[in-house]
């Protein structure tokens, strides 16, 4: 579904990604890991052609991304961004509507409200369709992000650093609705996570990055590793086992 | 942004359907039509005084003022900040600054064309203007609107400096205040201009939207930032160029309509747009109204009717944020 080949990035001379290859197929949830300054942001936004690598290509459900026009590539892929200041005075049901905007270019019809109503309800947000997004919590505001990304109807669904600012209680939301996003809606979810734990929890690989370079690709079991996650983080980790469940102890 | 326009009064927490502000505003907008047309010196109009001065009169008032504040609310998008308008952040200055050189360099040029000139300054006053502001930080929202004043300043003491050599100061004046006692039949229709441009904006209202949720999220949607700007900042400079070669910078009605109308309706351009065209009417025609019989048979011109308007309803806006 995602082929990276040879993509390499540099700013001002600094080395973002050196030579980064990797293959991702279709359906469930890749999570992209790394302590901050691994590449891991760089690399989703050139794969929602945000960015553009100064080596190698990126190819997206079939599409060059590069070569493809933008408004047909908006149909194969959908991109959350980081978080951006919204406009506050805009009903959820407006934004998750503008997911839809690839699809009707400014006439929605019957099919798209549809879709905006699963999204609303597949996201929880029943009830606040609506509420203008500055009476939002930051985690119901997330949420409605997500829903629209969701709506846009697309295979690829690309979220860079969803859980940012987000609560326990909203971050496992989140990430529950992205489970479903793959499992039910069958969708490929590549999500950028800061925290190693809620990838072991809800991910089926993980890509691990440090300093540019892809260190794991693998399932998340043999990523959750105490020797896989030193090489990634640099500091020792400890690996522990809760009803079958692997945590990563990095607290001290 | 979003803490700023949370900021700017205590707005209802659901949107409201724009239907009750649009019949209200063309009620008032129907008023003050028949007011203007049928009072002033002269008393009740024949059909020469009608149709050569006080319908031209009204016609342009409200061209003028439905324009401005759509592009108030178009280069608020754009720069995505609440606080800018195009005649309080360079573009009226610009357009002032290429309409005078047009005039030095060809005196005798329509008024069409210098009206070009200035549209063409504009867009390269506004462009320069909305690359300053993508050097500031995101973070304080209120250096757009003092960086905007400082640079409209300067553009104008240019202009200044320029005509005072030429001896043209007294045309400058023309363009630099606005003023609606010249206009007449056949020195007014270029602002028809302005209603094409509106029909126009109607159809990027809901690119315009997409571009306020980033830049990222909006090339994501496959809307091209690049040309969004163009499209954007072309129907913001034609309107304040046509503005200014026929009436003068109107300062405030950028600003305050489209404040007012998200406060009423919501930030979702297409539905606040017919809103703040009406708005922008029926301020402008108000305060010229007002202008021609405050001190009655004199005129007081419109800009500076609502330099004074315009302070009292930002006031009011940041009054009632504490109600």
């Amino acid at each position: 579904m995602i082929e990276i080949e040879a993509v390499s990035c540099s700013i001002r001379g600094a080395s973002i990604l050196s030579d980064v290859s990797l293959s991702l197929g279709a359906g469930g949830v890749t999570a992209l890991v790394g302590p901050n300054g691994a590449g891991k942001s760089t690399l989703l936004s050139m794969m929602a052609r945000l960015r553009r690598p100064d080596r190698g290509t990126i190819t997206v459900a079939g599409h060059d991304v590069a070569a493809t026009r933008p408004r047909v590539l908006a149909r194969h892929l959908a991109v959350m961004p980081q978080d951006a200041a919204l406009p506050g005075r805009l009903t959820v049901a407006e934004l998750v509507g503008f997911g839809r905007f690839p699809h009707h270019r400014g006439r929605p019809g019957p099919a798209d409200r549809v879709a905006v109503e699963e999204a609303i309800t597949a996201f929880g947000l029943v009830g606040f369709e609506g509420r203008f997004l500055e009476t939002l919590s930051g985690g119901q505001r997330q949420l409605a992000r997500a829903a629209m990304a969701f709506a846009q109807g697309t295979p690829v669904v690309l979220l860079d650093e969803p859980l940012n600012n987000l609560d326990i209680v909203h971050a496992r939301q989140l990430m529950a609705r992205l489970r479903l996003m793959a499992d039910e809606a069958g969708r490929t979810v590549v999500v950028v996570l800061h925290d190693i734990n809620h990838a072991g929890a809800w991910a089926d690989r993980i890509v691990a990055m440090r300093g540019g370079r892809i260190v794991a690709a693998a399932p998340t079991d043999e990523v959750m590793d105490e020797a896989v996650l030193e090489r990634v983080y640099g500091v020792p980790v400890r690996i522990a086992s809760a009803d079958g469940e692997r945590i990563a102890l990095h607290f001290r | 942004m979003t803490m700023a326009m949370e900021r700017l009064g205590a707005p209802s927490p659901r949107p409201r359907s724009g239907g009750a502000p649009v019949v209200v505003l063309c009620g008032c907008l129907v008023l003050l039509s028949a007011a203007g047309v049928l009072a002033g010196v002269g008393g009740v109009p024949d059909r020469g005084l009608l149709l050569t001065s006080r319908l031209p009169r009204v016609l342009a008032a409200i061209l003028t003022g439905a324009g401005l504040a759509v592009a108030g609310l178009i280069m608020q998008s754009l720069a995505r900040n609440r606080f800018v308008e195009p005649m309080m952040a360079g573009t009226g200055q610009a357009a002032g600054l290429g309409i005078l050189l047009a005039t030095i360099a060809a005196p005798g040029a329509s008024i069409m064309l210098k009206g070009l000139a200035g549209a063409l300054a504009a867009f390269a006053g506004t462009a320069a203007f909305l690359f300053l502001v993508r050097r500031l930080p995101p973070s304080e929202p209120f250096l757009v609107p003092l960086l905007g004043i400082v640079y409209g300043g300067v553009l104008a003491a240019v202009a200044t400096a320029i005509a005072w050599n030429a001896d043209l100061m007294q045309f400058l004046e023309t363009w630099f205040s606005g003023e609606m006692s010249g206009i007449l039949a056949g020195r007014y229709e270029l602002l028809w201009a302005n209603a094409a441009l509106l029909a126009a904006s109607v159809f990027i209202a809901d690119r315009l939207t997409i571009l306020s949720l980033g830049r990222d999220a909006a090339e994501g949607l496959g809307v091209s930032f690049a040309a969004m700007l163009a499209a954007g900042l072309g129907l913001v400079c034609v309107i304040a160029a046509v503005t200014v070669v026929t009436v003068g910078i109107i300062p405030f009605v950028g600003l305050v309509v489209p404040a007012m109308a998200s406060r009423l309706i919501g930030d979702n351009v297409r539905t606040v747009m017919p809103v703040v065209a009406l708005g922008g009417a029926v301020l402008v025609l108000a305060s010229d109204t007002l202008g021609r019989f405050i001190r009655f048979p004199y005129e007081v011109p419109v800009g500076t009717v609502l330099g004074v308007v315009g302070a009292f309803v930002f006031l009011a806006i940041i009054l009632t944020r504490r109600g």
